[in-house]
């Protein structure tokens, strides 16, 4: 029979170093059941058959949210051996009230009081013979920083459970007990001896579940309702605020005897916060910190990383240490200077421009081959070359720019032959497949399909992780509550919280850590509408489709960028304020009741830790969808009609695919929005499995009969709507149920889908080369009447939270 | 009535009694906001709300509209 620790404290008291501490690295994460709330369990180390569970941090076991919920459920059902309680020396008061209910459940408690040493640093002292009379229980002092007192506090944990110890103090006033003593008599006295009292109290408390669960009888009800009237009666308040009173009061009385606090001057965090939290210094400082994780985790390290995995890793290759890559530019270089390709290649283009003809891109090609920047040269004719004509070869197809280029190269120098060469995934595996002599479709799946797609999210990878590395410093150090306490005024009023500005921030790099960053949003609500706008803020793998749009309608125009991340911030607000007014986001209106924890520098262990099981959760999670997707993609593109029959090609045109017919099928229900083609379907559908992916199917050309008003329709379109798989997975993850997973993703494209809407028909009305179609104009007109309407309607939520207050 | 909500920054205010219900009252009665209990309120938020309060030792924060709920002396 294995023995079983819960381990229990209040938030910031060190409850996850002193986790870590006791179980080292066997530890399992998984979710509670039916909530986000992360449970965590492990063997503990150095002794067979002990299994710690680690509750979520509690204030209280009271019945409201999701965490003391569950931490109840735990330790009143599943009835561990015994409850290790993790207070903080440095505060007591408020950590000993949840000890004060902790002792109260029948179950042997062991208090272990940490962060002694900075107890004794402020010159304070802790009585801990006199502490464990107050609250009946062993009372051992630790550091879980230091790992002091970690074994003891083990050892006598197990002690406890062995001998079933129960403590037996109790907290109330005569009036009270005397109430609760009836209670146990009238109403629990069928119950095991040891959970009488909790039960008593519960029902004292008027505790809605409990009362359910026990079942009690209308009758008996209205029996003991009569003594707790007496004692609310006599304390003049309601009966749940008196037991909290009475806990706090004994507690304040019993520290009398057995804490002295020295405190001279003010605290270091006090000082920290005299600056940080400062009414003028707090937006500034704010800005500069989220600046700096941005700037270092998304623009220079991450990207330097990203690029190195993308174009090394899980592209041709890369030079080790960066051996060999100045004598292969050079050598390339006078390869083509000698052949003269940069000057022939402005010939073809010029030609071209003469017989004046319309080019897209002409700007660009003829930009980079005036500047003779080798990789803008071959960036530009990559994309536009094919409209450019230079010749016929031997079999008699016209030649375009791109595939001269491509011939002329075939001779050039090759990365391979210089320096130290270390070829990349793709490289090696093709070779190896070439090896096993497998057959061109195997190969083709493996190196286009997977290969390519989980290449393309794992490139994600060391950004995420510089970014989870700061954001697990920031929320260990204790900023990540400043940044909620200097933000919520702002974030309250569309139904977010301060702290949702990180998922948000993070999100304009990759929206499934942005999304997996709202886990430190401790209310539901908010956190629920964190999840469900985080992706409309646009994300790195969505601006090359901004990029596409821009420069093949727009001319690249500079300010397609911006109004895209004014379209998603403007998404952001514009649905909290209406989802907030909804049903689903009713009810109470949770109180902003937080606490600031003490500054304090955290161990570089628990911060890699947290990044590393956050980037595992990543890896794993984004790995897996688009690998599957990926195949799932790559055999609808291969599949499909082949002279006239089904069939499998490798070659396979997109409109004869079965990903083809799709588009088919369904480009219909894009008709409204201004694009029906085969491609935007297809791509839209693409842009799913990753949004580059859009890029890959959409090419420059395909826009030429497009208007500009239906590209850009099509691009907020494709900004606001589902976000990618890996993202939707992530969905699924934090929301843990799949009603609200769906509600998330219907929510997003329905959204998408009306605003695209609108902006089509209703630009139609001022477009030169669209013409208005009276229908929808009047359905554009009623949707924005009714966003008005949800957009400016009155609150019954706050109406009926302010009833409340003034009774 | 006085509650928390006027008491003016730097000051400090004993708890008489906690107005409204359910959930918020259990909420903020949790983090220690008790009858009896001396509370200070040490700053504002850089734009006016929240309030940053110590109180038994520890510094929480509390929405004005919160405080409102708090009657004091």
């Amino acid at each position: 029979m294995e023995l079983r620790i819960a381990l229990a404290g209040n938030p910031n008291s060190g409850k996850t170093t002193l986790f870590n501490a006791l179980t080292g690295s066997n530890q399992f994460v998984g979710n509670w059941p039916g909530v986000t709330v992360e449970k965590k369990e492990g063997r503990l180390k150095g002794q067979e058959g002990v299994i710690v569970t680690d509750l979520p941090g509690i204030y209280s076991l009271s019945p409201y949210t999701p965490e003391e919920i569950v931490a109840r459920k735990y330790l009143i059902e599943e009835r561990p051996d015994v409850i290790l309680n993790i207070v903080d020396g440095t505060n007591l008061e408020r950590n000993l009230y949840l000890t004060t209910q902790l002792t109260e459940i029948g179950i042997p408690v062991v208090v272990a009081i940490n962060m002694m040493d900075i107890v004794r640093k402020n010159g304070d002292s802790i009585d801990i013979e006199g502490l464990s009379r107050v609250v009946d229980s062993p009372v051992v002092e630790i550091s879980a920083l230091r790992g002091d007192g970690v074994e003891k506090a083990a050892a006598i944990a197990i002690e406890m459970a062995k001998k079933k110890a129960k403590p037996r103090r109790r907290y109330f006033s005569g009036i009270v007990e005397h109430a609760l003593a009836h209670i146990e008599e009238a109403v629990v006295h069928h119950l095991p001896e040891q959970q009488q009292r909790w039960y008593a109290i519960k029902i004292f408390e008027r505790d809605v579940r409990v009362i359910e669960k026990l079942d009690v009888s209308a009758d008996l009800l209205t029996h003991i309702e009569k003594d707790i009237k007496t004692v609310e009666h006599e304390f003049d308040d309601d009966a749940e605020s008196i037991i909290i009173n009475e806990r706090y009061n004994y507690i304040t009385e019993a520290l009398k005897g057995c804490y002295k606090r020295r405190r001279v001057g003010i605290s270091t965090t006090e000082k920290i916060d005299r600056v940080v939290t400062n009414r003028f210094a707090a937006l500034p400082i704010f800005a500069l910190i989220m600046f700096l994780v941005y700037f270092i985790s998304v623009s220079t390290v991450g990207t330097w990383m990203t690029d190195y995995t993308n174009d090394g890793l899980f592209g041709d290759g890369w030079y080790l240490f960066g051996i060999g890559r100045s004598a292969y530019e050079e050598a390339l270089e006078e390869y083509v200077d000698e052949h003269l390709i940069i000057e022939r290649a402005a010939g073809f283009v010029q030609a071209a421009e003469a017989t004046g003809s319309d080019i897209r891109g002409l700007d660009d090609l003829k930009e980079a081959l005036s500047a003779r920047e080798w990789g803008a040269i071959e960036e530009a004719i990559g994309s536009y070359g094919s409209q450019i004509v230079t010749g016929i070869d031997a079999e008699g197809n016209t030649v375009t720019l791109d595939t001269w280029l491509e011939a002329e190269l075939e001779n050039a120098p090759v990365s391979e032959d210089f320096g130290v060469w270390v070829p990349g995934i793709p490289v090696l595996l093709g070779a190896l497949l070439e090896k096993m002599n497998v057959s061109p479709w195997l190969y083709s799946l493996v190196i286009d399909g997977m290969v390519g797609g989980v290449g393309a999210v794992l490139g994600f990878v060391p950004q995420i992780l510089v970014l989870f590395l700061f954001l697990a410093f920031l929320e260990a150090c204790g900023y990540m509550s400043r940044i909620a306490f200097v933000l919520d005024r702002i974030f309250c009023k569309f139904g977010l919280s301060g702290k949702s500005f990180i998922p948000l921030l993070i999100g304009t790099g990759c929206s499934v850590p942005g999304i997996m960053a709202s886990r430190t949003i401790e209310n539901e609500a908010d956190r629920r509408m964190t999840v469900i706008t985080t992706s409309f803020v646009p994300c790195g793998a969505k601006l090359p489709v901004i990029a596409l749009i821009a420069g093949a309608l727009f001319g690249g125009a500079w300010w397609v960028a911006p109004v895209a991340y004014f379209v998603g911030i403007t998404a952001v607000i514009c649905s909290g304020l209406i989802l907030k007014k909804t049903k689903l986001f009713a009810g109470d209106p949770a109180p902003f009741v937080m606490e600031l924890p003490a500054y304090h520098m955290p161990t570089a262990s628990s911060i890699l830790r947290s990044m590393w099981d956050r980037g595992w959760a990543f890896i794993k999670k984004a790995g897996t969808i688009i690998l599957v997707s990926t195949i799932v993609i790559w055999v609808l593109s291969h599949l499909g009609v082949v002279d006239g029959g089904f069939g499998f090609l490798l070659e396979m045109e997109l409109e004869d695919s079965l990903l083809g017919y799709f588009g088919k099928g369904v480009k219909w229900i894009f008709a409204p929005l201004g694009f029906a083609s085969i491609e935007t379907a297809v791509a839209t559908f693409m842009g799913l499995v990753a949004k580059e992916e859009i890029v890959a199917v959409l090419g420059v050309l395909d826009f030429l009969d497009m208007t500009r008003l239906a590209g850009f329709s099509f691009l907020v379109f494709n900004l606001l709507c589902a976000p990618c798989f890996a993202a939707m997975g992530a969905i699924k993850r934090e929301m843990n149920s799949a009603k609200w997973t769906a509600f998330a993703i219907g929510y997003q494209c329905l959204f998408a889908y009306l605003v695209s809407l609108v902006i089509y028909q209703v630009g139609a009305l001022f477009a030169a080369d669209v013409t208005a179609n009276a229908v929808g104009v009047a359905v554009s007109v009623l949707v924005v009447l009714l966003f008005l309407y949800l957009l400016l309607r009155p609150n019954r939520a706050a109406r009926a939270g302010k009833g409340a207050l003034q009774q | 009535m006085k509650t928390l909500k006027d008491v003016a920054v730097g000051k400090t205010a004993r708890v008489v009694k906690l107005h409204g219900e359910g959930a918020i009252k259990r909420r903020i009665m949790d983090m220690g906001l008790t009858k009896g209990v001396t509370v200070r309120v040490c700053k504002l938020a850089p734009l006016g709300d929240p309030m940053e309060l110590t109180v038994r030792g520890y510094e929480l924060s509390l929405r004005k509209a919160d405080a409102e709920m708090i009657e004091v002396e």
